[in-house]
């Protein structure tokens, strides 16, 4: 049983006019088995909330608390918070030219349990996965995202997910660019991470289409950096039929 | 063009654009076209360069000291390991003129020739080499100057690689003409992995035969300056030619590679990629692509590529290339070039997966160079240059001093 506590997070990024804060006061608690939706309008912050717990040196954390199980996850750099359980998969997952597939997973794997994996073993549940996930076994020879169609990286995201085995993962917009197939077989790669490893999921999406396939436990709606209504599923029902607009009202009132 | 990424360094073109000095000016009109830089065996055609002169410009010259001037007695010790057909023989220079070698192009290579004695390593017609011939030149003396002109003679039909393996210490003024027959497939693997004091002055030629694909292959990561060219003229139509480097530049270094693909036959190709990492003080690297697509050569098929990775501050690489086309009736023609610092988003991304920061940045560089490597055609000659670019990348203090550095990268960058 693990738990992600955000306690009162607040980020900001550098622009040319000084620091400018996009999250404000960020409250969110994800357990082991828990599927979170937050959902917002382009432009509140949802993806500035991923990247700053993930740990991208763009944004500067100025208040409030992250924690996994109670370790610190703002102290540690970006690969130990990875180490630490936390994954994110990428809105837009980045090309690494002459680094095969397979040499990429094998030293994620290895760097995230301090060991390399057994061989055999190794091998056969990166075919299984890729299988699952519909993709080509050539992939494996095939350079990190280097050529990849869009929903070919997000497909190579949530393989990594199954195989990395995270107690907690972030993902940003894992259904932006994908057709109704590709969504499927995503959602259905995230399921099948959470029926085998209890994973915590922190979804970020911006439409409710996903949500029919991935069934959240808790939904979260996000405007102007902070979260201003919570509920569950019905929630998402809610904002399907009415959109984002009376929040943003509120808001801007 | 000159790219430059070390902010901290004046760049030469602009200081020429803000400031004209009517006096280099007076004093150097550049050639309008490569096809009129001299090409002679004549010694007096090409005066001792003074660091002006556009082949020249970007070569620490006043080092090269006696190296240019003609006389030189020194010799390199020869080892060789040649397959079963292959010829090593002594032949005069002017037997070596008559079988075809390509004039000299700068005072390094016409030095080089100027020697009474040349080197023949004669590879015969329809010869099928399974192992590589392989010549190690090993230098003891860095004080002594040395010129050299070796002649490969490939008959037609044949397949084979040679390798070149430079070591020790030396100062070296080569010239090596590769002369390939018709429909045959050459390969030729130039290593420089010198001692810190090593100058190694080098022209590989080749005239390509007709329907025959020819590689030169270079792999620079030792000695104080190495400024090779490596140019390819052809003897007939359907010439394929690829020239590929990596070098690996450390403090103090000055490694220079040259190509010009003299297009002068209907119907030929050619593909040039050359990589390079730098890390260190005053580290300096130069790439000068050129390609000349004469008006007689229609259906010409050209591409050359440059990418330099700087690793730490206070390197310098230098980027040029040049395209001059003379006929619209080609298949394709293209440069590119980049300089530029590790990709934070790589670094992050790679990093979001467990994998520290060193290991990251090795990941990095290991795939930077992998397309290039992979072409090398002798698994232990690839695992030698893995091996060499990971003892560089250890050696490498870019860990300790980008540690919690997250500003954005500098890029300075351009493609065509």
């Amino acid at each position: 049983m693990s738990t992600l506590e955000i306690k009162g997070l607040t980020v900001s990024v550098h622009t040319e006019d000084g620091p400018k804060e996009i999250l404000r006061g960020v409250d969110l608690t994800v357990s082991s088995g828990e599927t979170h939706a937050i959902m917002g309008p382009n432009g509140s912050g949802k993806s500035t909330l991923a990247y700053s717990i993930a740990g991208h040196p763009k944004y500067t954390v100025t208040g409030g608390t992250v924690t996994l199980d109670g370790e610190d996850v703002l102290a540690m750099k970006v690969d130990q918070r990875a180490r630490a359980g936390l994954f994110l998969a990428m809105q837009y997952p980045v090309e690494v030219p002459g680094v095969t597939v397979s040499n990429f997973l094998r030293t994620a794997k290895t760097a995230i349990d301090g060991q390399a994996p057994k061989l055999r073993t190794w091998v056969k549940d990166v075919k299984q996965a890729m299988a699952n996930l519909r993709i080509d076994p050539e992939f494996a020879d095939r350079n990190v995202n280097e050529g990849f169609s869009g929903g070919e990286k997000k497909r190579h995201e949530i393989l990594q997910l199954q195989l990395l085995k995270p107690k907690v993962a972030i993902l940003d917009e894992t259904d932006s660019g994908l057709d109704i197939d590709a969504l499927r077989i995503v959602a259905d790669g995230v399921n099948q991470a959470k029926d085998e490893t209890n994973v915590g999921v922190l979804l970020i999406t911006h439409y409710t289409r996903i949500l029919r396939y991935i069934k959240p436990d808790f939904v979260h709606v996000f405007v102007d950096g902070r979260i201003v209504e919570e509920g569950g599923k019905e929630l998402a029902d809610r904002l399907e039929d009415e959109g984002y607009d009376r929040f943003l009202t509120a808001a801007s009132a | 063009m000159s790219l430059v990424a070390d902010t901290s360094r004046p760049v030469d073109a602009v200081t020429a654009a803000g400031k004209a000095h009517t006096d280099s000016a007076a004093a150097f009109v550049p050639d309008k076209s490569r096809a009129e830089r001299t090409a002679s065996f004549d010694v007096a055609d090409f005066p001792v360069p003074r660091g002006r002169e556009e082949e020249w410009r970007f070569t620490p010259v006043k080092k090269l000291r006696g190296l240019l001037e003609p006389g030189a007695t020194g010799r390199l010790e020869w080892d060789t390991f040649l397959p079963e057909g292959v010829t090593v023989s002594t032949i005069p220079s002017s037997e070596a003129r008559e079988l075809g070698a390509l004039p000299p192009q700068d005072r390094a290579a016409v030095v080089a020739a100027d020697v009474e004695k040349v080197t023949l390593v004669d590879i015969p017609a329809e010869a099928e080499l399974t192992e590589p011939v392989r010549i190690r030149l090993i230098g003891d003396d860095a004080t002594q100057p040395i010129h050299e002109h070796i002649v490969v003679r490939a008959g037609h039909h044949c397949r084979a690689t040679v390798l070149f393996a430079h070591r020790g210490s030396a100062q070296y003024a080569q010239l090596v003409s590769v002369l390939t027959g018709d429909a045959s497939d050459i390969t030729v693997v130039a290593s420089q992995r010198w001692e810190d004091d090593a100058i190694h002055l080098a022209q590989h030629d080749a005239l390509v035969g007709r329907d025959a694909t020819y590689r030169h292959i270079s792999l620079t990561l030792g000695g104080k300056i190495v400024r090779l060219n490596a140019n390819v003229r052809y003897a007939g139509p359907g010439g394929d030619a690829t020239l590929l480097g990596v070098y690996f530049a450390d403090a103090g270094q000055h490694l220079e590679h040259r190509s010009f693909v003299d297009h002068n036959t209907p119907h030929c190709k050619s593909h040039v990629t050359y990589k390079g990492a730098l890390q260190g003080a005053s580290a300096h690297t130069v790439w000068i692509g050129d390609a000349l697509i004469r008006a007689e050569a229609e259906g010409t098929d050209t591409y050359e590529l440059n990418r330099n990775l700087i690793l730490t501050d206070g390197a310098r690489a230098d980027s040029v290339p040049n395209l001059e086309i003379e006929t619209g009736e080609i298949v394709g023609a293209g440069h590119a070039s980049a300089t530029g610092r590790f990709d934070d988003l790589q670094l992050f991304y790679l990093q979001s997966r467990g994998i520290p920061e060193d290991e990251a940045k090795r990941l990095v560089v290991r795939g930077f160079f992998a397309d290039v490597i992979k072409q090398i055609p002798m698994a232990d000659l690839r695992a030698e240059a893995t091996a060499a670019i990971e003892h560089e990348l250890a050696t490498t203090a870019y860990a300790a001093a980008a540690t919690s550095d997250s500003t954005t990268p500098e890029h300075t960058s351009k493609e065509n």
